[in-house]
């Protein structure tokens, strides 16, 4: 069964999308110790033992600097795949608090918008960038 | 008979040039055995090669092999979609790891990723890129510890093995294989390495 059923179907943790299951869109990105992995195609065997964090679980109050910046930036449009979005983001600034433009392009090209948010969904990062950073 | 209708000095002019004939072979460097051996093992192992750079140059293997900062896809070679990137560690960017989407094993259906432990491309430092070589050039990096990951001849056998490599004989739906079976491949690579590793020009 792959993590996304058993986080959808098994845990009610909903806000996970199901985008294309074959790991091209990245709706259905959530953290597996840390890195942002495609729960349509990892199975659950896979993880076991390990850390799965959902969109649910960046923070229970929407104080994560990266729900933060979206708020802020009111990136969405119709939503869909914001989920994933963030994911990414969140995993993109674990590891580097400061990212380029290109840093971004580079860890956020397999996240798919249809709604083409791209140009807020860059700087929202920025945004949450300074605010992890100046949280520090 | 024959001789006894000659004239003598075509007898005497015969002889002659066969004793000197005899004499100067003593001098010039002969077609030895040994030659014509070492000449067969290098042809041998020029051989062998072509047949290990068959697979070596696979959209299996080349994809991953690939002169680029990224991996590339199918069979005509294309770059990967979503902009991946090699990464320092041949593993990704830092925030989009292969990982993220290859895992330990193929995806089922078509189009899915495929997957294999360790799913990687060489480092960055060694990156190993084979596209675009001639034969020769691409035989000179194979054997050359600088370019091929610090290995020596006899350390590329146990890499054949891993399962990354052979992954591409079981890529998963909807991708060929490398022209020679794996058994083979091995085959032919210590062939070549036993036959002095020899390099096309």
């Amino acid at each position: 069964m792959p993590l996304l059923w058993a986080l959808r179907e098994q845990l009610g943790l909903t806000g996970t999308k199901f985008g294309c299951g074959m790991a091209l869109c990245g709706a259905c990105t959530v953290h597996v110790d840390g890195n942002a992995v495609r729960s349509c195609v990892t199975l659950v065997g896979a993880v076991a033992g390990k850390r799965i964090t959902t969109i649910e679980g960046l923070s229970a109050d929407r104080s994560h600097p990266v729900q933060r910046a979206w708020l802020e930036v009111q990136v969405p449009q119709c939503g869909y795949c914001q989920p994933g979005q963030m994911m990414s983001a969140a995993a993109l600034l674990a590891v580097n608090a400061h990212p380029s433009d290109g840093d971004i392009d580079d860890a956020m090209a397999g996240n798919l918008c249809r709604c083409g948010t791209y140009a807020r969904i860059r700087k929202a990062i920025h945004v949450a960038a300074e605010l992890t950073r100046s949280a520090k | 008979m024959t001789s006894r209708n000659q004239p003598p000095f075509l007898f005497f002019a015969s002889a002659t040039l066969a004793l000197l004939l005899a004499g100067i072979a003593n001098f010039l460097p002969s077609a030895s055995a040994g030659g014509q051996s070492n000449a067969g093992t290098n042809e041998k192992s020029l051989l062998a090669f072509r047949a290990v750079a068959s697979v070596l140059t696979s959209p299996r293997c080349l994809n991953c092999h690939s002169s680029a900062d990224g991996p590339l896809q199918g069979d005509d070679n294309h770059p990967h979609a979503m902009n991946v990137r090699r990464g320092v560690d041949g593993k990704g960017s830092p925030a989009l790891r292969c990982f993220a989407c290859h895992q330990s094993e193929n995806g089922k259906t078509l189009h899915t990723p495929p997957g294999a432990a360790d799913w990687q491309l060489p480092p960055a430092k060694t990156p190993m890129a084979w596209k675009g070589l001639s034969m020769g050039e691409l035989c000179r990096t194979v054997k050359d510890p600088s370019k091929n990951g610090n290995r020596s001849l006899q350390d590329l056998i146990p890499h054949l093995d891993t399962s990354l490599v052979r992954w591409a004989w079981n890529p998963g739906p909807g991708r060929t294989t490398p022209p020679l079976s794996h058994d083979e491949f091995v085959s032919r690579l210590k062939e070549w390495i036993d036959t002095g590793a020899a390099c096309p020009e």
